[in-house]
């Protein structure tokens, strides 16, 4: 008898949250907005060998230089006759996973020092947030670069570079929050029943992290996204002849003068991705901080 | 000696801070027993508090128990592990705090929290362990116990939240619960119904209940005993009606005398105790009081008084303790 009111609560409760995150959708329409552009990205990504009109590398020297709205080449072809538009589509393929393993590595990798620094402070605080403030004294990229020329250029190790790179805004967020959280009476008060740190940090903690790194999350996949595109304009992220954006405008770049459309066409694609994520870490901020909500 | 439910014995707690040592509890000794409610007083900084979380253990960093013993049913908590702490924590003794508002988790529905205890310690499965909460939500009071649980902290009012922190402290039965100013940020009526719940519980279930707070009116309404501490120390002790009756120490005595009353003349100034608390670093000798005292006597600012039986309760006091009563005193002081 005891538990069928549990069960009702239990249910009622797997609905409540969607119609939660329906009705915060609902209130903030740019969130659907931004949702929608990124998911559309990833659908191309996901989708590129089914929807592209030609084979991204196949070379057609015939066809080379013909502009953009030309007949079956929408956005025109490159200096070997590729269809850029199905490169373009096919660049997705590259630069969105690329931008997902490099926020994981530092999400995970800056999540663990800033919980570590935050909720057992002393000694491990110290040398922690020490490290993270050798890593923050580079300018990013450069840091990414130097990494990259250390590690040898390839795409696998442009995503360490990137992750690396993104350590340090994770560490100093989870920190943060866990400080102010820490101090919380519900944290003593847990404590109090006699749960462990390890459960404290991870049934208590970690779930009221979630709120800003999400948001951090679709703002550094921004970030992301054009470090690899820098990367790959360096030489030293995609090599040829993967079709990547960044690679694309390094191309490009040699024929701006004739051609333009050769560089602008994969910068787009990159304007629009960083645009989608940050509007989407934008519009989450404001529809997920309270302190913001009228 | 009979075994007590709790007892502490000569307890001093450090905290070590940047600008020095501060004896936050020092040399405590009292016990509590199975079924009874003991109130301690104090004002902000006078280590009540400390004390309490000398008992659970959850000093904050800087804290330590430098020595003292405190045996609960027999154990001495001060050598146990930590592992072994987090055992009783919850499921022998359990604490509630001030502020019911943050005092819950913002991102679990209240019947998880709740329940919370009952899976850290028994093992028992989420669903069992809101069937439990559920059943806890009735019992302190708070109505649609069903419908509640399912609910997030954020929808519940002050006392609301008060009552499901009781519930949680409860879950495990404990036989000691800690409550750190469980009405202060609650509004008066409030105040009562908790207070009533807190005694009700504690007469259904021989629950051992301590009770720390600022307000001596509670202490009056549903407490057995009163220990009334100041700066870390232990300045009088004894039952609740004999220390309301006759307070032996002048701390005691002036915040007796500070409550305003209704039938006062209202042009009348409100009495306060003269000066300021002590600043922990720089205790004054002798008498930590002293310095505040209107009794005080030369011997006081030289020797600090034993705590000893001054018609028929403890006090830590040299003017009481030769012979002086402070009721005789009041109108002509």
């Amino acid at each position: 008898m005891s538990t069928a009111p549990a069960l009702v609560a239990t249910q009622a409760s797997i609905r409540q949250t969607r119609i939660h995150l329906l009705e915060l959708a609902r209130g903030h329409p740019r969130v659907i907005l931004a949702g929608s552009l990124v998911l559309l990205l990833f659908l191309i990504a996901l989708l590129a060998p089914f929807i592209s009109p030609h084979d991204p590398i196949a070379v057609n020297a015939d066809n080379a230089y013909l502009p953009p709205l030309s007949p079956s080449h929408l956005l025109g072809t490159d200096e070997l006759g590729r269809d850029l538009f199905s490169r373009v589509l096919w660049g997705a393929r590259v630069s969105l996973p690329v931008a997902f393993v490099a926020v994981a590595v530092g999400l995970v990798a800056g999540g663990v020092i800033g919980l570590i620094s935050g909720y057992f402070g002393g000694i491990f605080d110290l040398l922690l947030m020490r490290f993270i403030d050798a890593l923050l004294a580079f300018p990013a990229l450069i840091l990414a670069i130097a990494i990259v020329a250390a590690l040898g250029p390839d795409l696998r190790n442009a995503m360490i570079a990137i992750g690396i790179v993104a350590i340090p805004v994770y560490a100093r967020l989870v920190r943060a929050l866990v400080l102010q959280l820490k101090h919380m009476e519900f944290i003593a008060a847990t404590r109090s029943l006699g749960a462990t740190p390890m459960r404290i940090i991870l049934r208590h903690l970690i779930p009221n992290l979630l709120n800003p790194v999400i948001v951090q999350v679709s703002l550094s996949a921004g970030f992301a996204i054009l470090a690899e595109a820098t990367l790959s304009f360096l030489g030293l992220g995609a090599q040829v002849p993967t079709p990547d954006w960044g690679q694309m405008i390094n191309t490009g770049a040699t024929f701006l003068a004739n051609d333009p459309w050769l560089a602008i066409v994969p910068g787009a694609a990159i304007s629009v991705t960083v645009f989608s994520f940050n509007l989407l870490g934008d519009s989450l901020r404001d529809a997920l901080d309270p302190r913001l909500r009228s | 000696m009979s075994l007590h439910l709790l007892e502490l014995e000569d307890v001093h707690t450090n905290l070590t801070l940047k600008a020095g040592v501060v004896r936050a509890v020092d040399g405590v000794s009292f016990h509590v027993d199975a079924g009874e409610t003991l109130g301690i007083v104090g004002e902000s900084g006078s280590g009540k508090s400390m004390t309490a979380l000398s008992i659970m253990r959850l000093l904050p960093r800087s804290g330590r128990i430098d020595s003292g013993a405190i045996r609960f049913k027999g154990r001495d908590l001060t050598g146990l592990s930590e592992d072994e702490m987090e055992e009783i924590r919850g499921t022998e003794m359990a604490m509630i705090f001030q502020d019911p508002m943050t005092s819950l988790n913002p991102v679990y529905r209240t019947g998880w929290q709740v329940g919370e205890p009952l899976q850290i310690h028994r093992g028992i499965d989420v669903r069992a362990s809101i069937a439990a909460a559920i059943a806890m939500f009735k019992k302190v009071g708070i109505p649609e116990a069903e419908k509640r649980v399912a609910q997030y902290p954020h929808v519940f009012s002050g006392g609301m939240s008060q009552r499901a922190m009781i519930a949680m402290g409860l879950t495990t039965s404990p036989s000691l619960l800690i409550a750190d100013e469980p009405t202060t940020a609650l509004d008066v009526t409030i105040q009562a119904q908790i207070l009533d719940l807190l005694r009700n519980l504690n007469r259904d279930s021989g629950m051992a209940t301590i009770l720390i707070t600022h307000n001596l009116g509670v202490v009056a309404g549903i407490c057995d005993r009163v220990i009334v501490m100041y700066a870390g120390r232990v300045v009088e002790q004894g039952r609740t009606e004999d220390v309301f009756a006759h307070p032996e120490h002048p701390y005691t005595w002036s915040l007796l005398h500070s409550i305003p009353r209704l039938d006062a003349d209202d042009r009348e100034p409100l009495k306060v105790i003269e000066g300021s608390p002590p600043d922990m670093m720089r205790l004054p000798s002798g008498c930590k009081f002293q310095p505040r005292c209107p009794f005080a006597v030369e011997q006081c600012a030289k020797d600090e008084p034993e705590l000893r039986d001054v018609r028929g309760h403890l006090a830590r006091c040299w003017v009481t303790q030769a012979g002086t009563s402070l009721n005789g005193s009041v109108d002509a002081g």
